[in-house]
């Protein structure tokens, strides 16, 4: 196929028309490659791409660069993710060379949680850069073969870029410019926070429709499947830019003893079913973080397997 | 303003443990605008050393002064007839004063009673919140008068990150998040579309980040 | 001399209020402690830290401050912001290892002369239970005495 801007199987995948499916991989506290080699075998075959999670909630693990070459040599497509918490943009650029030199094809430009919120709070804040001047930065690199500051790459990077959304985060009228403006910035793709008010996406995403921005770039909507009434409390209270609806709660709550997990799955999947025909959305990004073992149930359950393979 | 807080008794205590005769320098400055290191703070903290010390039984004579300023060669002069008098000269200046002093008086010892924290303004009595973190390179003027390298946990200039709660930043609740503030101010506007503008990413080689700065002015400078 | 320790107390009351309490109360032939030492002040919002430790720093063993009731300071809000003062004196005498009660806010209207007279028989009272202000041991001063 020609005039691919990475290769990548998620990039082949949409541009082919088909509804891709992500996943979500947290790399381990540590060097525990083989329990990472573990998570990575339930989601083989699975999913068109899996994101690495770089030092999510500010709490330190293995790198996501590192885990992302460890999923190529196990034979997946990992979504590198960089945070602009911890890195200047020396280190930005050099690390997105050498991911590309290991076989990273699509990489995730975020902010990054305060480090305040994390394991490590007295570290020095870097924030150089922020995740609007990254993609732009990747995309400079990409398709000008240069870096920031003008000088020419040799050999660069080819990757799929994409960009985080969260349509439910305040202050609610910018969400649709923001991602926007990421899309004007060179993201390629969006995968958005899990979703669970499912009228509010949907008058996001008629916005989005109405902007054009599902033309120019392919929208991946997020889901997390909620395993008991205590998360969807918790991410109810104390997540920001997260809703859960009260209807819910009260559906998990009514749920069978021990079946609330089963509820929340058969949520996930009206979620997928609706997302498959709702204008303007590409694909899922599935967060089972943790539950990785169950992924493989959820994806042939919402009839997405087997997963396209593409030359 | 410089703003700063005070360090904890403990803390001050443990830098003068060794001394019998200190001098307590206040700054008419920044510090007293913000009341942690005037005159007034300075008889207070000296009442509270003097009665440390009387409790332990401990002789310690604390005596209190206060300079113009302390970032000025011309008014840490007036010190010199009495700076040797002491074992040790306490300055509740902000971080700039005790280097100063230090400098001037090689062989006495300072130590700073205050911790510098940030640049900013009172916004009630009582409570004083940063507004600048000193980048070198102002452009609050394209986000209408608010700066969000220093007000943004992240600085991030094409902000929010989504992570607001209610307006307030998601590290803390004392803090607004100023991007909101930005947003629903060019919503007033009716100029959201500005905010559809990528800003580039910044030089700081103007800031801290380029090393320590100097600010000369030619036209002032007197040579020989 | 006496084996009963006699506590010195400042009382810096307000002129408005609890200084005509006072004054109420001498009329009315009330007794109170000799203890109490009145310092007037205008108003209790002029009595500062300085002026609380300065007392505490001097051995004095209690020290409290009397003010209109809240909401009817003469100067509208002084006996607020001497409220604030004497809690950060609290404070500071708690990091100092000094017992946080020998000050002491209190409020009162002109016409309380009984309530004047009992705070001073309270304070005198709560002072002698906590004993003398250990500032006081000056062994010099002590040797004077002797």
């Amino acid at each position: 196929m020609d005039d691919l801007k990475s290769g990548s199987n998620l990039e082949k995948v949409l541009k082919a028309g088909h509804f891709a499916l992500t996943g979500e991989c947290g790399p381990p506290k540590g060097a525990n490659i083989a329990h990472l080699k573990e998570k990575f075998a339930h989601l083989k075959g699975m999913v068109d791409a899996v994101n690495l999670t770089d030092n999510q909630t500010a709490v330190v693990r293995l790198s996501s660069w590192a885990a992302s070459a460890v999923m190529v040599q196990e034979g997946l497509e990992p979504n590198f993710q960089m945070v602009c918490r911890d890195r200047n943009r020396l280190a930005i650029q050099s690390d997105i060379l050498g991911v590309y030199a290991l076989g990273v094809r699509n990489m995730l430009c975020l902010s990054g949680d305060h480090q305040k919120f994390g394991n490590h709070p007295a570290a020095k804040n870097v924030y150089d850069i922020d995740s609007m001047q990254l993609i732009s930065l990747v995309k400079k690199m990409r398709d000008e073969g240069k870096f920031m500051n003008d000088d020419a790459i040799d050999v660069p990077p080819r990757l799929f870029v994409g960009a985080a959304a969260n349509p439910f985060a305040e202050p609610f009228d910018f969400r649709v410019y923001r991602m926007a403006k990421k899309i004007a910035a060179g993201a390629d793709f969006i995968q958005t926070q899990c979703i669970y008010n499912m009228d509010r996406f949907r008058t996001f995403m008629k916005q989005a429709v109405d902007m054009g921005l599902t033309e120019k770039c392919h929208i991946l909507a997020g889901v997390t499947p909620m395993k008991t009434v205590g998360m969807a409390n918790y991410m109810s209270k104390s997540v920001p830019g997260m809703e859960v609806p009260e209807s819910l709660i009260k559906r998990l709550k009514g749920a069978e003893k021990g079946k609330v997990a089963e509820e929340g799955i058969k949520f996930c999947l009206e979620q997928i079913e609706e997302f498959k025909t709702m204008k303007g959305i590409a694909g899922v990004h599935l967060m089972a973080i943790e539950w990785e073992h169950r992924v493989p149930e959820i994806a042939e359950r919402a009839g997405l397997l087997p997963r396209p393979v593409i030359a | 303003m410089i703003v700063a807080d005070r360090k904890s008794l403990s803390e001050i205590q443990d830098m003068v443990k060794n001394c019998r005769k200190i001098l307590l320098v206040g700054c008419k400055g920044c510090v007293t605008v913000c009341n942690v290191g005037g005159l007034k703070e300075v008889q207070i903290l000296a009442a509270t050393l003097r009665i440390a010390a009387k409790m332990a039984d401990r002789p310690l004579i604390v005596e209190e002064t206060v300079l113009e300023r302390q970032c000025d060669p011309e008014y840490v002069a007036i010190l010199k007839p009495v700076v040797d008098n002491y074992d040790a000269v306490v300055s509740m200046a902000c971080g700039v004063g005790p280097q100063f002093l230090a400098e001037a008086y090689p062989s006495q010892r300072f130590f700073p009673a205050v911790n510098t924290t940030f640049f900013g303004g009172a916004v009630a009595h009582g409570i004083w919140e940063e507004r600048c973190a000193g980048c070198g390179t102002c452009v609050i003027h394209h986000f209408d008068g608010m700066c969000p390298v220093a007000r943004c946990s992240k600085s991030l200039l094409n902000g929010p990150c989504g992570g607001s709660d209610h307006g307030k930043c998601e590290i803390s609740k004392n803090i607004n998040c100023i991007w909101d503030m930005i947003v629903r101010k060019k919503v007033e506007l009716g100029r959201l579309d500005d905010l559809l503008n990528i800003i580039p990413a910044k030089n700081w080689q103007t800031a801290r980040d380029g090393g320590p700065r100097q600010s000369r002015r030619e036209e002032l400078i007197q040579n020989g | 001399m006496s084996d009963v320790f006699e506590p010195t107390i400042i009382a810096f009351c307000c002129k408005y209020c609890a200084y005509a309490a006072a004054d109420l109360a001498g009329s009315m032939r009330l007794s109170y402690p000799p203890n109490i030492k009145i310092s007037q002040v205008p108003c209790t919002g002029r009595v500062d830290i300085v002026h609380l430790l300065k007392a505490i720093e001097d051995g004095t063993d209690g020290v409290y401050v009397a003010g209109c009731m809240e909401g009817d300071c003469h100067f509208v809000s002084g006996n607020l912001k001497a409220r604030k003062r004497v809690e950060y004196v609290k404070k500071t005498l708690t990091e100092l290892g000094i017992e946080p009660e020998r000050v002491e806010m209190f409020n009162l209207s002109s016409a309380m002369g009984p309530r004047f007279a009992e705070i001073a028989i309270d304070m005198t009272d709560r002072i002698r239970k906590l004993g003398p202000s250990p500032v006081r041991r000056q062994p010099a001063a002590e040797a004077a005495t002797e």
